[in-house]
């Protein structure tokens, strides 16, 4: 068979149309499921890292959408002064956070490039009193950005869970962050000294003091990115505000 | 009449040991090194470019008589990026979890030889239903070597098998210290090539000449 140029042509767009009907059709049908699973997964990690999901269960769906609204209130944190954002109902509900205003974050050590204006955190909810807060915190590791959620007490200064929800570090060494056993170790050490600097690190081999983590074996540079990355959140750039506002409450 | 013939049953099972897509073309090792430090991603990975490859064969050999020669690469590649992209986004929608997992690689099936391979050298030259089977039968050869490789990676490198602990590790109170390097892609290379070595032993015919 032979083909002239415009047969050529016209054979090239029927199939680039054909299969971008294909794929756009594909796109527009599975996208509720898609979101759904999106939120369903955030949900469920937010509920991990509030301890209110035992490693390893497994909940429907509509259980973690019940927990989650029964037991966890979102709110907005404006990072610079800590409060609560003015006006808070009705951000909330058109809180996207990749239209969020930003700024550049100064140079620090877990690479974070922008900083929003506002931030989500979420609070841990018990009988009308926060009992945590829920931090959402990233920075580099070794190969990649790590995406976690820091809970700290309601006092401010307590660590009480950590979790990664994304990252691609090496699977067995740096990937065992999202070992249960690693990340129990978490619970109950100290944040930050007297002064509110974050102290709290990641160090090699067993931890001694209050204020340090046990590292991950074989895994240095990501164990350091770790350090990194929760030390500035913790710090005057990330929630230091914030957490001071909290403490200060308290007292 | 037996439904599947003679040609259809040597398309569709030659591939498995015979001439087997990794193990004698050595096509598609970059995803079978990535994919494979656990089973169940493995698992996935292998019924996605199977379905893959199945269906752009058929599709591609479908129209293969009114592919024009100068854009026939390319047209082979509209339908096949367009099929990894359905198969992702059915992946993001019913298993988030191991959609999560596999990442990029996926949408790395494009660029996969094996898709490619069977699409210009089978579905160009043959109908619709033997090349279908066709890459049925590629993808079932390019699954058992990925299962392989997984079990050997999961089960040496972690201790577990899909997930379970198979054996006990010396950090959890037992006594299996995890050999590391299986978690690491250099490691693939190694069981890909012990794997080649047992199957040309086995049949000495795919040895190549020496030259």
């Amino acid at each position: 068979m032979q083909h002239s140029t415009r047969s050529t042509i016209l054979f090239a767009a029927v199939v680039c149309l054909a299969c971008s009907v294909f794929v756009a059709g594909s796109a527009v049908a599975l996208r509720s499921f898609q979101q759904q699973n999106a939120t369903l997964d955030k949900q469920k990690n937010v509920l991990a890292v509030a301890g209110l999901v035992e490693p390893g269960q497994r909940l429907s769906a509509k259980d973690v959408e019940d927990r989650f609204r029964e037991s966890i209130r979102p709110r907005l944190v404006d990072l610079k002064t800590g409060a609560y954002a003015t006006d808070e109902e009705k951000t909330l509900d058109t809180y996207d956070p990749e239209k969020t205003p930003s700024e550049p974050a100064p140079p620090n050590k877990a690479r974070v490039m922008q900083l929003p204006e506002y931030t989500l955190v979420y609070q841990v909810v018990k009988d009308d009193k926060v009992e945590r807060v829920i931090l959402p915190v990233h920075g580099k590791g070794l190969w990649s950005t790590l995406y976690g959620l820091l809970a700290m007490d309601a006092d401010g200064k307590t660590i009480r869970g950590i979790t990664f929800y994304e990252h691609a570090e090496t699977p067995g060494l740096g990937g065992e962050v999202d070992n249960p056993k690693w990340k129990a170790k978490w619970d109950g050490r100290q944040a930050v000294d007297e002064k509110g600097t974050a102290v709290i690190c990641v160090v090699k081999g067993t931890a001694d003091q209050p204020y340090e983590v046990d590292g991950l074996s074989g895994a240095t540079l990501t164990s350091r990115g770790v350090t990194n990355l929760v030390q500035f959140w913790l710090g005057e750039n990330g929630f230091g505000p914030y957490l001071a506002t909290i403490r200060n409450k308290r007292e | 009449m037996p439904v599947l013939g003679k040609k259809e049953k040597e398309v569709l099972f030659h591939p498995v040991f015979d001439n087997n897509p990794i193990g004698l073309q050595v096509l598609g090792v970059c995803s079978s090194l990535a994919v494979t430090t656990k089973l169940e991603t493995a698992i996935t990975m292998s019924i996605a470019l199977t379905t893959v490859t199945a269906l752009s064969s058929f599709f591609i050999s479908f129209i293969r008589e009114r592919i024009p020669p100068t854009i026939r690469i390319i047209a082979q590649m509209t339908i096949i990026a367009s099929l990894v992209i359905i198969t992702d986004q059915v992946l993001k929608a019913f298993v988030y979890d191991i959609s999560k997992q596999l990442s990029v690689f996926v949408g790395l099936i494009i660029t996969n030889c094996i898709v490619m391979g069977r699409a210009e050298g089978f579905a160009m030259q043959n109908p619709p239903k033997l090349s279908f089977l066709d890459g049925i039968g590629n993808g079932l050869g390019y699954s058992t070597v990925l299962l392989t490789l997984a079990t050997v990676r999961e089960l040496l490198g972690s201790g577990k098998l899909l997930g379970h602990q198979v054996l006990p590790l010396v950090t959890e109170g037992g006594w299996y210290v995890p050999n590391g390097l299986m978690l690491l892609s250099p490691a693939a290379f190694f069981i890909i090539g012990m794997l080649i070595w047992a199957l040309r032993t086995w049949k000495p015919e795919q040895v190549g000449s020496e030259d």
